[in-house]
């Protein structure tokens, strides 16, 4: 079994013999030992892409805007990956914005992921039948369960959830009573000698 | 009074860096601290009559152990090297986790020989093998077997029977991953375990050599004095693989010296000392100096670098002991002025370690503080300004924005990864092939490239606006925030200078280690010691913590 410093190595050196900058290479080794940190098959998709990135061209996107398509080709995952993160304060304000033909899209994941923790929401990842849930980089829950993945996502919209509870008020109260079970009654005697400050504090 | 924190601009020169020394701080001092009163045992002596076999040693505490499983192996004179194109070793070792049972044994023989093409799984914890001093090993078994202890100025000259020639840990070929481990209390500090392994194979050296003799004349053989066990250390062969380390981990780099320099300004800080604690430093003072006088070594920069230790060391104890009155205020920092004024960088560095030695409750809150959670300042904050970025680099990199990077002189050298051994190396860019593929450690030169950038570009765009166009200066931008919150995090020299020596920067991460008596072999590689004078294992429970003043040789 390799380990995560491995992965992260060999996946920083790859990247940077396929052309990409050293900083951006940093950026691919951590996003790799991500993926496969969360099990998801990341060196095996970065290994097609780049094998695939030999014979095709692949587009960047500089500036993301709310709805994105390429001009003729796919988009890279990588350099688009890149992007996403550094601009998400800005892709944020749109509350989700939309992609059409990103290239290997597993590969996206783990820079929406640790986007997600910069902005402290989580962001739904979806593209054709598969969904990502990105729990600031902490988790990731998702019905992409061990399915091959796409070399083409065709359509691909991201929606940045606002910081709500996943259950309701009812049963926040139902549990919450049930905690007060482990609670003393203050009694007058208690009152007066169980806590620190005075009873009134005026002075 | 408030003293100031010594100014990274002086501190992280390389010639700087390259005077350190061990301290308490150091991190196989730490480590003893740490095991002290862990069990330490013998689970497993399977040696032959020539000393090959296995050997388990291990250290347990409630339901946690750790064990190093030796494997000696015979190997010809020829095929005997140091470096690290080397492919077989007098010995080899793992630190496993927990207790190993037979498959884990049977497993284990199959790779760990093999070091680096071999393949470790996550049970194992760190690797490493080791060369006999075949001068000094054959020596000793020799007197041994005729029932006589060894030549103590052979010993001296040495210092240790076995030198390793590397150590891995931190997930190398297999091995755990140090998210694994790294919530375990008793190893909440840098290379405690690589710390550990090293130490365990120094006993397994004297447990060897003590076997052999017996064997060669069971009837006559002694054992290895104790006393003469506990002078020897293991030594250990180290070339530029560690020099890119102290540059790929900035935030650890800063956590240690930030440490070293927060231990600095507490002791000067000290208004009245205890006349314990001055007496205490004296002490280690006086008995310092046989560690400088049996410091040995053939390499000419550092016997020059000793003399002037010795020298400035002497003059050093002269004025505290015929001048200098502990009883006034502030005497650490008077002392410390003193010195700065007076002695070498190296002697600066060697007082500076020596005054932590009475201050326990100042090291020990600092130990804790060395390692680094460095994912944590890995994202760049890209939506601060081009201006603020160059204000940082003003403030933080103002003597490496001075090196004029259009001087041949001053980019001569490049940093690679050799394909043979995937080691890093330095070479001369106009002289040899493969400058093409340098590795991003020339980070003076990156920086000064970005600070140009930046200075044509309008001030209050975005860093995300930057990077889009100027992704070659990513891995620069990052540094450069982590430089804003950790000021220690840099080297503050030129890693590519025609003058640059390599192992200045091998000698600042062996400091840290405890290593003593560096012996530089090139500009690329050196020789040191680690643990000698130490305490045995079984030792350890009650042992003089100040053991490293207190060695015989």
């Amino acid at each position: 079994m390799k380990s995560l410093s491995e992965i992260e190595t060999t996946s920083k050196r790859a990247t940077r013999a396929a052309g990409f900058s050293w900083g951006i290479s940093e950026e691919v080794g951590k996003c790799i030992r991500l993926l496969e940190l969360f099990g998801l098959p990341g060196i095996k998709n970065l290994n097609s892409y780049f094998n695939e990135k030999n014979l095709n061209d692949f587009e960047n996107l500089k500036l993301i805007d709310k709805d994105n398509q390429p001009q003729k080709d796919m988009f890279c995952p990588i350099n688009l990956g890149i992007s996403f993160l550094d601009q998400i304060r800005n892709i944020e304000t749109f509350n989700n914005c939309t992609f059409k033909n990103i290239a290997y899209p597993i590969l996206l994941l783990p820079f929406l992921s640790r986007a997600s923790e910069v902005i402290g929401k989580k962001i739904l990842y979806n593209f054709d039948k598969n969904q990502f849930l990105l729990n600031f980089n902490l988790s990731i829950s998702s019905n992409f369960i061990e399915e091959k993945c796409p070399v083409l996502a065709k359509n691909i919209k991201i929606n940045f959830l606002e910081n709500t509870d996943n259950f309701s008020e009812i049963e926040w109260k139902s549990l919450y009573k049930l905690s007060e079970e482990t609670f003393v009654e203050e009694t007058d005697s208690l009152k007066k000698g169980a806590a620190g400050a005075g009873l009134t504090d005026n002075d | 009074m408030k003293v100031e924190l010594r100014d990274p601009n002086i501190i992280m020169k390389l010639s700087r860096l390259g005077s350190f020394h061990q301290s308490k701080l150091s991190f196989l001092r730490s480590f003893l601290t740490e095991f002290k009163d862990w069990e330490y045992k013998r689970d497993l002596f399977d040696l032959d009559q020539n000393g090959f076999g296995v050997v388990v040693y291990s250290f347990k505490k409630k339901e946690r152990v750790y064990s190093l499983i030796c494997f000696a192996n015979k190997i010809h004179d020829d095929e005997r090297s140091d470096r690290v194109i080397a492919t077989k070793w007098d010995a080899a070792f793992t630190l496993h986790d927990g207790t190993p049972n037979k498959e884990d044994i049977e497993r284990l023989k199959k790779e760990v020989p093999k070091q680096e093409v071999g393949r470790l799984s996550y049970k194992e914890l760190t690797l490493s093998r080791a060369n006999k001093s075949v001068r000094v090993f054959d020596h000793v078994v020799k007197n041994l077997s005729n029932g006589k202890q060894p030549n103590l100025d052979l010993l001296d000259k040495v210092g240790y029977l076995y030198r390793t020639t590397a150590v891995y840990g931190s997930g190398k070929f297999g091995l755990a991953d140090r998210f694994r481990i790294k919530n375990r209390d008793e190893i909440n500090g840098p290379f405690r375990l690589e710390m550990m392994l090293v130490y365990l194979v120094r006993q397994f050296t004297f447990d060897q050599v003590n076997h052999v003799a017996k064997n060669k004349n069971p009837k006559k053989a002694v054992k290895l004095d104790p006393k003469i066990c506990k002078n020897l250390g293991i030594g250990n062969s180290t070339g530029l693989g560690m020099a890119p380390f102290i540059v790929n981990h900035p935030t650890l780099l800063n956590n240690w010296i930030m440490s070293r320099e927060k231990a600095l300004k507490k002791i000067r800080e000290i208004k009245k000392v205890d006349p314990q604690d001055s007496k205490l430093f004296k002490q280690c003072l006086r008995n310092s100096i046989k560690n400088i006088t049996s410091w040995n070594t053939e390499s000419d920069y550092q016997l020059k670098k000793i003399k002037n230790l010795l020298n400035d060391v002497k003059k050093f104890l002269d004025f505290i002991e015929t001048k200098f009155n502990f009883g006034t205020d502030y005497p650490f920092n008077q002392l410390y002025l003193w010195v700065e004024r007076e002695t070498c960088e190296e002697c600066i560095e060697y007082i500076v370690s020596l005054m932590m030695e009475p201050y326990n409750r100042i090291i020990e809150p600092l130990v804790k503080q060395m390692s680094s959670e460095e994912d944590r300042y890995f994202t760049i904050p890209t939506n601060r300004k081009v201006e603020e970025l160059r204000l940082i680099i003003e403030s933080k990199y103002s003597n490496i924005l001075s090196v004029n990077f259009e001087k041949k002189q001053n980019h001569k050298k490049f940093w690679f990864i050799s394909k043979n051994k995937e080691e890093p190396r330095i070479a001369d860019r106009f002289e040899e092939q493969g400058a093409d593929l340098e590795q991003p450690l020339a980070i003076a030169r990156d920086i000064k490239r970005l600070y140009e950038k930046l200075l044509i570009i309008k001030k209050d765009i975005t860093i995300d606006k930057f990077l889009s166009d100027n992704s070659d200066l990513r891995h620069v931008v990052r540094r450069a925030f982590i430089i804003e919150k950790f000021p220690y995090s840099e080297i503050q020299d030129n890693t590519i200078s025609q003058n640059t020596i390599p192992i200045d920067m091998l000698r600042l991460k062996l400091s840290f280690f405890g290593a003593l008596k560096f012996d530089p072999r090139s500009d690329k590689w050196l020789r040191i010691c680690m643990f000698q004078g130490a305490p045995l294992p079984n030792e350890l429970k009650d042992y003089d913590d100040h053991w490293i003043y207190k060695t015989n040789s």
